[in-house]
């Protein structure tokens, strides 16, 4: 092939570009000497807009035929690659910077740390499983799933009338749920408490994902282990990695059966960094509680105040006290484009869009203000809407220019509005780390170019 | 947890639990609603698995350690990362350090009401001895964790509490006396469950009305909007060159703040295959199918194990080839190098792998 694209203008049938239909040779010559609102008003009123339309924009159309049309390209002049080329597949190269990021000095070491999710370039609520934000306590491993295995337990004795061992395969062959939920980390945000810390919409709120999940109702495996749920109040859950993460379990959320006991994610196993080939699923609290690579769980009558619910994943309040057992993600949203760190390629339609949720239950309505919190315009929620899951919210923005402060709020089904900083400092201070959930604003500069700012 | 203590409780119990565990089993096979999932745990498994130790002891285990005994283990296993003396800031947050002979008497640890104090350490915060006990036990040392006797859990501990002032120099900490220094922990009284962000019953304190709430208006909120905090101008190139963490095409692109280009493609052909695309092998080969010539993998299928096959090959192509594959003759390659046909065919011959 060697990319010898033809270039003989005069193919028959070829449709000309759309512009230069309506553009006289005196308005082209106009464009190329600079008088571009001639050529605006053409456009727009052969668009039907009004005149608000980029001028930015149009020159490259009216210019010469675009070369990327008039020369084919390789692509529709060559054999492409056969199937299974790549046997799992993966994304186009050209994609390459949307990809999981550490924030830089965050923490010191890879084994203990965070990467984030690239939600700048994310569309609709699901992340797909490469992109899942990861946070690792000691590492993570690749656990052979034929040697894992899944043990019921009580704290004292007959809690649990059965003690039992599950191997992967009796865990597959259980009847299953799949479910739809965002992960957030409880340090989401968290850089965020005291001040603008950095830059993209990545690193304020990139540690939280959404996936589909596929797995067994946990109460359903206590169930056959004749577990007493009269004296057995708390769950604790246990990983089988270098750290063995514990965290206590609400059990309120293991009679709904909404915790799972879960292997699959999007349709496929777990990934190694999200817990292959087991994890917890504790659908609207924070992403620790998920405990991943599970190993075991066992039925306690109190709260084990483990490392992590006890040293860390513990709320600083302005008295000094520490909360603990702080699970809830409670309701929250961001703008993702435009976001910080972007510019916009261009004046005129733009549509603002994000992701809303709550760990109450479902998104019931997202606001959106331009102009930093006066004036607000509800937005358009996308479907599905579900409890306990990203809902994303588009509202549709012109852009002329001007400064703008963008903000969106989420209301969840509770009622629970989303507060500002100034509402969420004044009673949990600047110090917390975990549950910032506050009002995102992004500052639209006339340049275009969008940062992160904070409103007083 | 229920790990019985001594030994005699220990046979009791496991041969209870044995007779117990073969019975359920039986019965969960016939009558249970999922027949053939799962089988009981024996004791041991529960035993090498089930180490958790709460708060009020429950699971602690028999042993002992002194603070001398555990200054050897930490500098042999601990300080490395943490220290010699818990303050290091290398590989973690410091353990030791900010904590008072007053908060040992109060329970509360004063500093962490300063919004000045630099650093928040373990034990400024840690509520309870029994975590740390059993979080070393797991845990600990990072890299090989799970290594530690219970002996030199009690041991190690011994020498973090002796490093934070809660006990003397002369110190046996073991399960007989862990009570007594849990009621000297310095932030033993620093934590509460009087919030709304449990989502079950149980805790003291805990309510369901939220203690923070936005405000639902929707014209004229505000007041006058001032911009309290920005990125400072320094912080710009702190996470690399945003154009680079941002797509190439769509509404917005990523502000240059760094020298990564954002429209670097990585080609993840080897190299023989770029070669063969700039000689223009390609327009007339395929890897896996024919186009004019054979493809490559029928080339490397015939000529597998062929002695002679990459002199053969290299001289067929840079000479023209006629005949072997159909009526088709390959004009003669004279402008592919020597070398460049060299590596060309040694790709071909393995397979032709396209990364
Ligand atoms: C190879 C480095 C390394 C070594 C060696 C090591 N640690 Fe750690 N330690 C860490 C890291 C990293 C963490 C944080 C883990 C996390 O993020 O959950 C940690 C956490 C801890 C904590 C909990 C601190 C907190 O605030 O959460 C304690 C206690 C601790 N280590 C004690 C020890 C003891 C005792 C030893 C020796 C027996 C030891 N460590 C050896 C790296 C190390
Ligand atoms: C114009 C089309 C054309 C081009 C360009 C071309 N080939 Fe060929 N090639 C053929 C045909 C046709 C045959 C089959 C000839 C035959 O039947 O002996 C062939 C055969 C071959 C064979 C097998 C020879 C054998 O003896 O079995 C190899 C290896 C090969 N080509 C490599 C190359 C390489 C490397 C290049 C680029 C440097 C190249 N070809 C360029 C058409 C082409």
């Amino acid at each position: 092939m060697g990319g010898k694209a033809k270039t003989d203008p005069v193919v028959p049938g070829r449709v000309r570009a759309a512009p230069e239909n309506f553009l006289s040779a005196d308005d082209i010559a106009a464009v190329s000497s600079g008088r571009r609102d001639v050529l605006r008003r053409g456009f727009a009123a052969a668009l039907g807009l009004g005149g608000a339309v980029a001028a930015s924009t149009i020159p490259a159309q009216a210019r010469a035929d675009d070369p990327d049309i008039v020369d084919l390209p390789p692509w529709s002049t060559s054999l492409g690659l056969p199937v299974a080329a790549t046997p799992y597949g993966m994304p186009s190269r050209y994609e390459r910077n949307l990809v999981r990021r550490q924030s830089p000095g965050l923490t010191q070491v890879g084994a203990a740390s965070v990467a984030f999710t690239p939600l700048q370039g994310s569309f609709g609520i699901i992340t797909p499983s490469g992109l899942h934000f990861e946070r690792h306590h000691q590492g993570w491993m690749d656990i052979d799933p034929k040697r894992h295995r899944f043990m019921i337990n009580g704290s004292l004795p007959g809690m649990v009338a059965r003690p039992m061992v599950f191997t992967i395969d009796d865990l597959m062959r259980l009847p299953s749920v799949s479910r739809m939920h965002f992960l957030e980390c409880g340090a989401n945000t968290g850089m965020e408490w005291g001040n603008v810390a950095v830059p993209t919409v990545q690193y304020t709120h990139g540690m939280v994902s959404c996936s589909e999940f596929t797995g067994v109702e946990l109460r359903l495996l206590l169930d056959i282990c004749g577990a007493d749920l009269s004296r057995g109040t708390f769950v604790l859950a246990e990983g089988a990695d270098g750290s063995s993460m514990t965290r206590t379990i609400p059990m309120d959320l293991v009679r709904s059966g909404e915790v799972l006991v879960a292997y699959g994610q999007n349709g496929e196993m777990l990934r190694p960094e999200n817990g292959y080939p087991l994890r917890l699923v504790v659908p609207g609290v924070q992403g620790v509680s998920w405990v991943k690579w599970l190993r075991r769980i066992e039925l306690g009558d109190r709260p084990w105040g483990a490392k992590d619910e006890s040293i860390h994943y513990v709320d600083l309040m302005p008295d000094g006290q520490h909360r603990q057992y702080t699970s809830i993600q409670e309701v929250k949203s961001v703008i993702t484009t435009p976001s910080g760190g972007q510019a916009l390629v261009g004046q005129g339609f733009h549509a603002i869009s994000g992701l809303a949720w709550s760990g109450r239950g479902a998104v019931r309505r997202v606001d959106v203000s331009v102009d930093g919190g006066r004036n607000w315009r509800e937005a358009t929620l996308q479907q599905p809407v579900l409890p306990k899951c990203l809902t994303r919210f588009v509202l549709p923005w012109s852009w002329t220019g001007e400064r703008a402060i963008l903000q969106a709020r989420a209301t969840d089904e509770t009622g629970h509005v989303q507060p500002t900083y100034r509402q969420l400092r004044a009673v949990r201070g600047t110090r917390s780390i975990y549950h910032n959930n506050a009002i995102q604003s992004w500052l639209v500069d006339p340049s275009g170019e969008v940062s992160n700012v904070q409103t007083a | 947890m229920s790990r019985p203590r001594d030994g005699v409780r220990h046979r009791i119990g496991a041969l209870l639990v044995v007779a117990c565990a073969s019975l359920a089993a039986a019965t969960a096979l016939a009558t249970g609603p999922f027949p053939g999932i799962g089988r009981p745990a024996t004791e041991r498994e529960i035993a090498a698995w089930d180490i958790d130790v709460r708060p009020d002891f429950l699971g602690l285990p028999k042993g002992a350690g002194t603070v001398e005994q555990g200054q050897e283990i930490w500098e042999a296993k601990c300080a490395s990362c943490h220290g010699t003396f818990g303050e290091s800031n290398q590989v973690f947050t410091p353990l030791i350090g900010g904590t008072t002979a007053a908060d040992i008497e109060t329970g509360r640890v004063a500093n962490l009401r300063r919004v000045d104090y630099p650093q928040r350490t373990t034990m400024m915060k840690a509520p309870y001895v029994a975590t740390l006990f059993d979080y070393i036990r797991r845990a600990m040392p990072w890299n090989e964790p799970k290594s530690l006797s219970d002996d030199e859990v009690y041991a190690v501990l011994a020498f973090m509490l002796n490093l934070a002032e809660i006990v003397p120099d002369d110190f046996e900490l073991s399960d007989a006396n862990m009570a007594t220094v849990q009621a000297r922990m310095p932030n033993r009284d620093g934590v509460t469950t009087a919030h709304a962000m449990w989502p079950g019953g149980g805790l003291p304190g805990s309510s369901s009305a939220p203690d923070v709430g936005g405000t639902a208006c929707m014209s004229d909120c505000a007041g006058e909007v001032a911009i309290a905090s920005v990125l400072p101008d320094y912080a710009r190139p702190a996470h690399g060159n945003l154009a680079a963490q941002h797509r190439r095409i769509g509404p917005v692109r990523g502000i240059v703040t760094g020298d990564d280009d954002p429209d670097a493609i990585d080609d993840p052909s080897p190299p023989a295959l770029k070669r063969a695309r700039d000689a223009g092998c390609m327009a007339c080969h395929g890897i896996a199918n024919k186009v004019v010539g054979p493809s490559y993998a029928d080339v490397a299928r015939r000529y597998r194990g062929a002695a002679d096959a990459v002199d053969q090959l290299v001289g067929r192509i840079r000479n023209g080839a006629e005949g072997v594959w159909g009526n088709l003759a390959m004009p003669a390659q004279e402008d592919v190098s020597d070398a460049d046909a060299r590596e060309i065919v040694a790709w071909i011959l393995a397979g032709a792998p396209e990364r």
